[in-house]
């Protein structure tokens, strides 16, 4: 914790910054800071925002609301709705945080409650470095090492004993929804774990002592001190997850198998919003589909943008709670 | 409410089973979270090392058909994107960075700040279709340039935050005594503040760098690929990861043992770059404390 000292000085520094110091080389250090730093981004995330609804703005004007309800994709009849897409990725997207979350917050809780400090650091650091790794090489490992993997043994295994189950119906193709889930899982382990591991580290260690103090065993104290405790800012590291997963592109494009079509079982291939940008931006002829396509990307864009508004203020409010009682 | 949760919680030796369960479940769960994350690392090193070699780094590729033939148009193509991308994106960033460190304790700079979180979070595909929109569409081209603006968006919201937190790390004792002894806050910033903190930028771009050597989202139209030597940056350029997604996409195996190469290639370039900032970082803050 900063001391008051330093920060009451640091005011006075920015204070004099902004309206104190009169001399002309100063005026033009702030001004290109200003300009070229603060002013530029600011107008960059305008621009992003403002390009995103303009050139969607056509396909909007011509589809209304149907545009979310429909399932036909067809650039020759020029009809287009995006339903089929947004189950694509409404699915692979749950499917994916249903296996990750569970996942994650055990590497958590082992990291920062259970292992020793050096094995708790090493998996970190591991889970952080994989975390770097490129979508597309997933996506690469996921054609040729996991697909054929889930075609062979696992979904014959499942549509054997589950005969009559709908979710596990039809032949296995390999690529599809459950394909598309488990590389999102994959991908949004590494976020999950950092962000909870953050939070989890937040807690003052004074609650734990209290509860191993009362008697409590290690899972005890975590489960009564440490996760309720953290448990607006975990699950803003869920919704980050989710957040990561709904946008991601070229895995997910690699591995499930790009037919646009509902069906409830999970072997089917299927489409989903990123999906659809990536395959068919370039081949887009006209205005209207390309309006369309951006259309789609506008909803993936509001969407995620939304889901990290939340989370960073879920995250926020926890690490606030931390301070005021002068944990951390 | 916690006393009730203790009353549930049984005789001590059923506490105690359950605490060693749940350890033993917990351990389990880091394993199997690391497990498909070192199998893809694994698989690509397995795969990847026999396609190494002089051609695949030099050579352009073949046309369609015939065997051999290498990417090096692709390895050179990520060279210059990641070069235009740092020239557009470094400078905004560092620069919103020092305003966020040195003037951000206003409204607009917490806007500022947050805004500029949400941003690392938009998917880069999105950032791709705005690339498109700004550069490609006025100049009826895919090129090199649009390319470099969609990576150098992805990138600036990485370098301003880890510029923001480096600068922030630079004891204020130092801009104070700078300016007590009448230095102006310019000179102050570029000979005092800014060597200071030098390092943690440095890192920030590093990272940013590993970062967009491997999108592949936002080049597919932008750089969109091109299966010869670059001529200008006004024309579409290869990238190694659009190389490898469409190579794993292709029905020939000989693409397939090139992509795997160029996996490990790229994946190799992106963990020593992390790994190393890790390092230098470390030893960087042990010499300050």
């Amino acid at each position: 914790m900063a001391s008051a000292a330093p920060a009451a000085s640091k005011r006075a520094f920015q204070a004099r910054a902004l309206f104190g110091a009169a001399n002309l080389p100063d005026i033009i250090f702030r001004t290109i800071v200003f300009l070229f730093g603060a002013l530029t981004l600011l107008v960059l995330i305008a621009i992003i925002v403002a390009s995103m609804v303009k050139e969607s703005s056509q396909s909007i004007g011509v589809f209304g609301l149907s545009f979310l309800h429909t399932t036909v994709w067809d650039p020759v009849k020029e009809q287009f709705g995006a339903l089929t897409f947004m189950y694509g990725t409404i699915v692979t997207s749950i499917l994916g945080l249903l296996i990750a979350t569970p996942i994650s917050l055990g590497v958590a809780i082992f990291a920062v409650e259970l292992a020793p400090p050096w094995l708790g650091n090493s998996i970190s650091i591991v889970v952080e470095l994989l975390a770097a790794i490129p979508s597309v090489l997933l996506g690469l490992w996921g054609i040729f090492v996991m697909v054929p993997f889930l075609q062979r043994v696992v979904e014959p295994a499942f549509i054997e004993r589950f005969p009559d189950l709908p979710l596990f119906e039809g032949p296995p193709y390999g690529v599809g929804l459950l394909a598309g889930g488990l590389i999102l899982a994959i991908m949004v382990i590494p976020t999950i774990v950092a962000i909870s591991r953050d939070v989890m580290v937040t807690v003052p260690v004074a609650q734990r002592e209290a509860m191993l103090a009362l008697g409590a065993t290690n899972w005890e104290s975590t489960t009564w001190a440490v996760l309720p405790y953290a448990r607006s800012g975990l699950l803003g590291a869920i919704v980050l997850g989710l957040g990561r997963a709904l946008g991601e592109t070229m895995a997910v494009t690699m591995v499930i198998g790009n037919q646009p079509q509902i069906s409830a079982s999970l072997f089917h291939p299927a489409y989903t919003m990123a999906s659809v940008i990536a395959n068919e931006f370039t081949e887009a002829t006209f205005d209207l589909y390309l309006s369309a396509l951006t259309e789609v990307g506008l909803l993936l864009f509001g969407v995620t943008i939304i889901m990290n508004m939340l989370a960073r203020l879920l995250v926020w409010s926890t690490a606030r709670a931390s301070q005021q009682l002068g944990g951390a | 409410m916690a006393s009730s949760a203790f009353n549930t919680g049984g005789s001590l030796p059923r506490r105690q089973f359950i605490n060693r369960v749940m350890g033993a479940l917990l351990c389990l769960s880091a394993a199997v979270a690391l497990t498909p994350l070192l199998l893809v690392i694994g698989f690509i090193l397995a795969n990847g090392i026999s396609g190494i070699n002089l051609d695949l780094l030099t050579k352009l590729p073949k046309p369609v058909g015939e065997l051999g033939g290498g990417m090096g148009n692709a390895f050179l193509g990520t060279a210059i994107l990641i070069a235009l991308a740092s020239l557009f994106g470094v400078p905004i960033g560092v620069l919103a960075g020092i305003y966020l460190s040195e003037f951000g304790n206003t409204g607009f700079a917490r806007i500022l700040r947050f805004l500029t979180d949400v941003l690392t979070g938009v998917p880069s595909i999105i950032i791709g279709i705005v690339a498109y929109t700004l550069v490609v569409v006025p100049t009826h081209s895919f090129s090199a340039v649009a390319g470099g603006v969609a990576l150098a968006i992805i990138m600036i919201p990485v370098v301003t935050r880890t510029t923001e937190e480096a600068l922030r790390r630079v004891p204020n004792a130092l801009r104070e005594a700078s300016l007590g002894l009448g230095v102006h806050e310019w000179k102050t910033m570029m000979y005092i503040v800014l060597p200071a903190g030098l390092g943690g930028i440095v890192t920030g771009v590093m990272l940013a760098i590993a970062r967009i050597s491997g999108e592949t989202a936002p080049l597919l139209f932008t750089a969109f690929g091109s299966r010869f030597w670059q001529d200008g940056l006004g024309n579409p350029i290869a990238a190694v990861p659009l190389q490898v997604y469409k190579y794993a996409l292709a029905p020939y195996k000989d693409w397939h043992d090139q992509a795997w190469a160029a996996a490990f290639i790229l994946m190799m370039l992106i963990l020593i770059l992390n790994v190393g900032v890790r390092v230098v970082t470390r030893s960087g803050f042990q010499k300050i404390r």
